[in-house]
């Protein structure tokens, strides 16, 4: 028995009553976010019956999912794509420009060197410089999304992200490990 | 905004009366309960005005315990059988706890969690957590003067899921209804927050007898909001003691102790520690049973020296979670100091340099926890205040599972906002297989044997197919209290296998009622008196929520049909209400709970409709 009901299924944006759109305010974001938990998170429950306990409990978990899909603009771009089928290949599409798997490579290198040398003002910078490059890159996203609706493009951006996305998990454990 | 009006479900409309409910802070060194009482919350003191509860349990050769005071002044003499610092011990094996040759105890181990044999028998930390937990109820039913209804017991932000159970488990044993397990740096930066209407981003250093926590905290409108928490939950002031225990065996040149030597010199260890805090230089002096006597003088430097990797320790930890939370010191509005050890000069004046501040100390360390923790008792009791808040806290741990390789696969990372969940989809290798196993760990760290096992389970039933055609979705959920659940359901070929595992550590009910008619203090028919009470309390506040949910949304979503189903189950519960048997209140309770599932739900639906439309009018006032 499906505990949930026809509500449950509603895509984020409608749950948070945002636009469909990649550019979104943030701020209104944290704003619906807050209002929603304010009314259906746990601790609001905990006086009544375990079914409705239970319900809250999901529902809490559901909007605290949906907050992290549209605020990580990857997740965002990634949900959105889906909602309009279109399939980022994150998996099997490899073939990347040849130029960003160089620099890849050079990311790759610069951080294994830092991490060696425990340094840790490098990895700082490091860090500093995937952000910018993050940035820009989300912009291109926010305008082929909104402006253009050239999602195959989109996607190519998203899959590089994703690269981004490694990198800076490398980066946070090696900060990890420089606590070690 | 519109929508933040909206009536909540199930709010009663009517004024009930007060529900009593308690916080508790069970420390590694003290512990302490709180109430709200006339919307202000009050720590409850003991029959001499105490508030402190040492965390100490002795037990006795008749089977009687000892609890606190009466407790820690013998702990010397009766060393085995004194049991102190037992939170060190919650959900850890004999392995995890460090320098056990140190410590004057019998320690006997155990799959999951390390035991305790003592005079009165093998006794497990939980079992010893709730010694201290039933004198800290008895101590609020009497100041109260009434039945609780639950209570919110505080643990360490950085205890993982064994750690929490565990202390779950001791406060069932103890009798008490958990209406949540609050992090301790969080439940002091509510009280903290409240009284003084602060806004902005604050730190929260926690350095107690036994564990350090540190949380960055945003509070905004009403709302707590953890961004990050770390720490160590095997690092406080008894390393302190410890160290400076060491520093003085190697001054005397001597060699290991036994156990009545151990403790008296700790104790001395840590009565210096204390003094050093205000003066520059003490004594230690004792005689230890071969005759032997020990004067020492130890210097504020000396043991600033030998403790300063200690709070160097804590520094990583701030490190990591000012990382997590995206932030720079300069963005650190405040610094609340929590926990006994915060009073030593050397960890202010860390703390101060890390931050670049000086830190609030303007409440009472000692208190400050367990006045949050009955705030939000008071509140999950359904005891409302006009000043409406929410606390959103975090993991602090990432949970993964175990992958080719004994590599550890993340699926929830550290620091997310609970309640969460995450769904996992797998399918089986081999042709016709019907079983595969899962590992789940919690930890940061790439090789599981790093990491903390929570639990092994099996899927077993699985339809046999080809290889790769099942799918086993499987769905870790991290509730409110920071506790893991797993369920999984085969999907394919529309066969919908439904498990929940449980944590190996975790007691089942029917352990913890075994333990329960084990433990002596408690006569037979007192505990049966009890347990009949508390179902009587839940009965009477379940009825009380149906009949309001019926007020409010009885005629419009049910059918009059559905209404005599949850008719007619009320009227079974209010029926065997007076009936002296708790077994079968209980199975009534459960009986109005099924009958009002499908209500629940639509009227949760209800609400989320209403909470959309709370947006559209929200825009239009814009
Ligand atoms: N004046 C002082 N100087 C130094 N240390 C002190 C002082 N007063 C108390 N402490 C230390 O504080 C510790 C107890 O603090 P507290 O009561 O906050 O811990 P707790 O809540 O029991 O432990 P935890 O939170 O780790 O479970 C003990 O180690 C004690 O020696
Ligand atoms: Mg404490």
């Amino acid at each position: 028995m499906s505990s949930i009901g026809s509500d449950f299924q509603q895509d984020f944006f409608r749950l948070f009553d945002l636009p469909l759109c990649f550019q979104l305010d943030t701020a209104l974001l944290e704003q619906h976010y807050r209002a929603l938990q304010v009314q259906f998170h746990p601790d609001k429950f905990s006086h009544l019956p375990e079914a409705e306990q239970r319900l809250s409990m999901q529902w809490s978990t559901r909007i605290n999912e949906g907050y992290q899909t549209l605020r990580k603009p990857l997740n965002r771009a990634r949900y959105l794509l889906a909602l309009r089928g279109v399939d980022t290949q994150e998996e099997t599409n490899t073939a990347m420009p040849l130029d960003f798997l160089m620099a890849q490579m050079e990311w790759r290198e610069d951080i294994a060197a830092a991490r060696q040398a425990k340094d840790d003002a490098a990895l700082d910078g490091l860090a500093d410089k995937l952000r910018q490059q993050t940035r820009s890159l989300e912009q291109q996203l926010g305008h082929l999304l909104d402006d253009e609706q050239d999602y195959l493009a989109a996607a190519g951006i998203v899959r590089k992200l994703k690269f981004f996305e490694k990198l800076a998990e490398e980066i946070a454990s090696a900060f990890d490990e420089l606590d070690h | 905004m519109a929508l933040l009006q909206i009536s909540e479900p199930g709010l009663s409309a009517a004024p009930h009366q007060h529900r009593l409910a308690i916080g508790i802070d069970l420390g590694t060194t003290n512990s302490l309960v709180a109430t709200v009482r006339n919307g202000i919350s009050l720590v409850l003191n003991d029959e001499h005005g105490r508030a402190l509860l040492p965390s100490v349990v002795r037990y006795l050769a008749d089977g009687a315990v000892q609890v606190g005071d009466a407790a820690q002044a013998v702990q010397s003499e009766d060393p085995v059988n004194t049991i102190v610092s037992v939170k060190r011990f919650m959900g850890r094996g004999l392995n995890d706890v460090g320098d056990v040759a140190n410590l004057p105890y019998r320690f006997v181990d155990s799959p999951g969690m390390l035991q305790l044999r003592t005079i009165a028998g093998v006794k497990s930390p939980v079992e010893v957590s709730a010694e201290i937990l039933k004198v800290l109820r008895d101590r609020a039913e009497q100041s109260l003067g009434g039945e609780l209804v639950g209570a919110v017991i505080t643990v360490p932000a950085y205890f993982d899921d064994a750690q929490r159970q565990a202390t779950k488990d001791a406060a069932r044993l103890a009798g008490l209804n958990v209406l949540r397990l609050l992090n301790e740096p969080t439940a002091a930066a509510i009280a903290y927050g409240l009284d003084n209407a602060s806004e902005g981003i604050y730190a929260v250093y926690d350095l107690g007898g036994g564990t350090f926590d540190i949380s960055i905290l945003k509070l905004a409108k009403g709302v707590f909001e953890v961004l990050a928490t770390n720490g160590d939950s095997a690092l406080g002031g008894d390393d302190f003691d410890h160290r400076l225990y060491c520093w003085l065996l190697e001054k005397n040149r001597l060699s290991a102790l036994g156990a009545h030597d151990t403790r008296a010199l700790l104790t001395r260890a840590r009565a210096a520690k204390e003094e050093l805090t205000d003066r520059v230089e003490t004594r230690i002096t004792a005689v230890l049973g071969s005759g032997e006597m020990i004067d020492t003088a130890v210097t504020q430097e000396d043991f600033h020296a030998m403790t300063q990797n200690l709070v160097a320790r804590t520094l990583q930890p701030m490190r990591r979670a000012l990382r997590d939370a995206g932030l720079s010191v300069d963005e650190i509005k405040g610094v609340v100091m929590v926990g006994g050890s915060t009073r030593m000069p050397q960890v202010q004046r860390a703390v101060a340099d890390f931050f670049k501040q000086v830190p609030l100390t303007n409440l009472d360390p000692d208190k400050v926890v367990a006045l949050g923790a009955a705030i939000q008792a008071n509140v999950l009791a359904g005891n409302r205040s006009e000043d409406d808040w929410l606390l959103l806290d975090v993991c602090p741990l990432s949970l993964g599972i175990e992958t080719m390789g004994g590599l550890t696969e993340k699926i929830i990372p550290r620091n997310s906002t609970i309640p969460t969940a995450r769904a996992q989809e797998f399918t089986t290798f081999k042709d016709g297989q019907t079983a595969m196993s899962v590992h789940v760990v919690q930890g940061e760290r790439e090789l599981v044997s790093d990491c903390r096992s929570l639990a092994r389970f099996d899927l077993r039933g699985i339809p046999p197919m080809v290889a790769g055609s099942a799918r086993i979705r499987v769905t870790y959920q991290i509730d409110a209290d920071g506790l893991l659940s797993v369920s999984a359901r085969e999907q394919s070929c529309g066969v919908e296998a439904h498990i929940v595992v449980k944590p190996s550590y975790g007691l089942s009910d029917a352990e913890i009622t075994r333990m329960l008619q084990e433990s002596h203090g408690h006569a037979r028919d007192d505990m049966q008196a009890r347990a009949l009470r508390e179902q009587q309390v839940e009965a009477s506040q379940l009825l009380e929520a149906v009949v309001n949910a019926l007020e409010q949304d009885g005629q419009s979503l049910l059918s009059a049909d559905e209404r005599a189903g949850i008719a007619a189950a009320m009227d079974e519960l209010r029926a065997r209400l007076q009936d002296g048997d708790h077994l079968v209140i209980k199975r009534a309770v459960g009986q109005l709970n099924d009958a009002t599932v499908g209500f629940a739900q639509r009227r949760m639906d209800k609400s989320v409709s209403h909470a959309l439309t709370g947006h559209k009018i929200s825009e239009l006032d814009n």
